[in-house]
């Protein structure tokens, strides 16, 4: 035995032998008291809701409190019973137990109503309605538009993307007060787009005295509408969120250059490489795995694009500019279609959920092949 | 970095003539954009300080276009003439900032705490939770990132209508660490990565427990890669409209909200919005420039290798 705990490897083989059996009956004990407590509240809230028993509470709160008490007696149950191990799991379930409640369950019931016809400011309350509101949504026009023109939004990106790379290779180059300058390209992120897109939107690009329009009008456009017709006033919401976004995939790019060795660069100069070829030979090659990344998280936010166009243009002119999310806003906040609103919400899920699943592992074969 | 051996420039230029032209090509780019980042947001401080006839004559430059007026902090409440008197507009603003204060330091500091603990955890250990191993996990919550809010948006009112916490701000707050979770981990995942686990190990044998390598050991070391992600969540958590927008109405309205709500009857009163958005985006200007390093480090963890 002394021979044994001397060596290196000596940690309890099974840290579960070394539990007394009291420990893991209390520990199983608790978490059998905490289930059926949370248990119990779920059933009687359901039976006061549906008015089969005048024992409750009139809202579902105490069932939230049940689960967090439960969420805890987890907890120590883990530890109780399983020693060590159980403290490690102690350092997940939180995140885990959280993320689960908040996304899980909304998600199945999102399901749920979207079969459902279910408008607020009706009297009738919820109905099952089956597939009414799918079919409602493949003869809906203006989804289909919303959808068209997350297309175009998510292609702006690329534009977006040589504009940061430029940016990002601005700031790598030689130059003096280059803290400045960085903080100066990175404060349009930190910025609120809703202020933002307000002052810039609606003063800036003011049709009559916008510094903008003035300017524009300078450049020879007699006419600067920047929100009246549907092109333009896609390109001017892009234009709106780019000037948000576009230090994102700069700071990113920026961190890739500086990561890059000097040594390479160096060597494609002493090989009589100019500036032109030593970027698209050397640097553009080495740089794909960031620009990669940076792309592929642009593009998850952009697919979120909402609030913006719901502060300057609420869709207009006749929902040309609607991203899919500020579309089903409206249908919300308009129209109070809670029921039809989530079938086109979930409808995006699903399509958002296949899109990035292929952009990943496209992206992954792309930058396989370069490595 | 300003600072570079001179051969290296050296083998950069080719001629005078070329190294003057790029010269002025770089400063003039950079000059360029440095004015599209800043023009905006000078736009918008001037105007808050503007009356009806300078907005609409747009007159940019103060004392020489137009004379500065307190015209828009004044309607705020927030001039200096009219500070001292009670304001119910400055009492709403400040109800509002207080909400947006609340919800976005809460979720953040509850998202850190999860979170860190999360990552740290998924680094260290190997976890099976029936058939999950870690990269499922990992998966699971990095995936959350792709959740549209809008998704979850309508799901939520009717739930939290049932729990009643709609309109509040707890309701808030929980939906907004689910928001920045996925980032906080993204970040931790590779700030624990970075320390060697030697030092847990050293932690161990010296008898800590688990909790108290990772509290006493762990956690100092990682604080830098902690506070990036507190504010790259503060930022994320402050400028956030479309969850406030749905969610609250009176009670725990968010600064974004209000922001967005000042169209009024009479059409739109310029200096007090531009006093308004200068209010909401001045915080966050002050945070980002003070704490830029921390920002830069949070946005750049886990994507350069």
């Amino acid at each position: 035995m002394a021979e044994q705990t001397s060596t290196v490897n000596a940690w309890p083989a099974d840290p579960a032998d070394l539990i007394p059996a009291g420990r893991k009956r209390l520990g199983w004990g608790v978490l059998a008291i905490a289930t059926l407590g949370l248990l119990a509240i779920i059933v009687v809230q359901i039976l006061y809701k549906t008015e089969m028993s005048t024992v409750g509470f009139d809202t579902w709160r105490p069932v939230v409190y049940a689960y967090v008490l439960w969420g805890v007696a987890l907890g120590a149950w883990q530890v109780l019973t399983r020693g060590e191990d159980g403290q490690r799991a102690l350092f997940l379930l939180p995140a885990l137990l959280f993320t689960i409640a908040m996304v899980i369950f909304p998600t199945l019931f999102g399901f749920y109503i979207a079969l459902t016809d279910w408008n607020l400011s009706s009297f009738s309350g919820r109905r099952f309605n089956g597939l009414d509101n799918f079919w409602q949504m493949l003869a809906d026009p203006y989804y289909r538009n919303a959808l068209f023109n997350m297309v175009l939004y998510v292609l702006a990106v690329l534009v977006e993307y040589v504009i940061a790379f430029g940016l990002a290779l601005l700031l790598n180059a030689q130059i003096r007060a280059r803290k400045f300058f960085r903080v100066v390209f990175l404060l349009p992120l930190m910025l609120s787009p809703v202020a933002v897109s307000w002052m810039i939107g609606k003063s800036l690009m003011e049709y009559r005295f916008g510094p903008a329009a003035t300017l524009a009008r300078h450049l020879g456009w007699n006419n600067p509408a920047f929100f009246s017709d549907p092109i333009t006033a896609r390109i001017s919401i892009m234009v709106l969120d780019a000037w948000t976004f576009i230090p994102f995939m700069m700071i990113m790019l920026l961190a890739g250059l500086q990561a890059m060795s000097r040594e390479v660069i160096e060597a494609a100069r002493v090989d009589g490489a100019n500036a032109w070829q030593s970027f698209w030979q050397v640097t553009f090659p080495l740089m794909l795995p960031v620009s990669v990344t940076a792309l592929i998280l642009r593009v998850i936010f952009k697919l979120k694009l909402a609030d913006i166009i719901i502060t300057v243009t609420s869709g207009g002119p006749g929902g040309a500019t609607d991203s899919v999310s500020s579309f089903i806003y409206r249908e919300y906040r308009d129209r109070s279609n809670v029921g039809y609103g989530t079938m086109l919400a979930m409808a995006y899920l699903v399509i958002i959920v296949v899109f990035v699943t292929w952009l990943l592992k496209f992206a992954s074969r792309f930058v396989r092949n370069v490595n | 970095m300003s600072v570079q051996t001179t051969d290296y420039t050296v083998s950069e230029i080719r001629s005078p003539a070329a190294f003057v032209a790029s010269r002025v090509f770089i400063y003039g780019a950079l000059i360029f954009w440095a004015f599209v980042c800043l023009f905006p947001i000078y736009w918008t401080i001037t105007t808050s300080f503007k009356s009806a006839v300078d907005v609409t004559q747009g007159h940019l430059i103060p004392f020489v276009d137009f004379t500065p007026d307190w015209k828009g902090w004044r309607s705020l409440g927030l001039s200096p003439d009219s500070i001292s008197q009670t304001s119910t507009v400055r009492d709403e603003f400040l109800k509002r900032f207080m909400n947006s204060v609340i919800t976005s330091v809460g979720a953040s500091s509850l998202a850190i705490i999860i979170g860190s603990l999360a990552a740290y955890g998924l680094v260290r250990y190997r976890y099976k939770f029936a058939w999950f191993k870690n990269e499922d996990i990992s998966f699971f919550f990095l995936s959350q990132l792709i959740l549209p809010p809008v998704v979850l948006a309508l799901p939520f009112l009717v739930l939290y209508r049932e729990v009643a916490l709609l309109d509040t701000r707890i309701g808030l707050v929980l939906l907004y660490t689910l928001m920045v979770l996925p980032i906080v981990i993204w970040i931790m995942r590779d700030q624990f990565n970075s320390i060697p686990v030697e030092l847990e190990e050293a932690a161990l044998v010296d008898g800590l427990s688990i909790w108290g390598a990772f509290f006493r050991i762990v956690m100092p070391i990682a604080l830098p890669g902690m506070v990036a992600a507190f504010i790259l969540a503060m930022v994320l958590c402050w400028n956030e409209y479309f969850f406030a927008a749905l969610l609250t109405s009176t009670d725990a309205k968010t600064i974004p909200v209000m922001v967005a709500s000042q169209t009024g009857s009479q059409g739109i009163n310029w200096w007090s919005m531009a006093a308004l958005a200068t209010a909401a985006i001045a915080p966050l200007a002050i945070i980002g420039i003070a704490l830029e390093r921390y920002l830069i480090m949070g946005m750049t963890a886990g994507s350069v290798k």
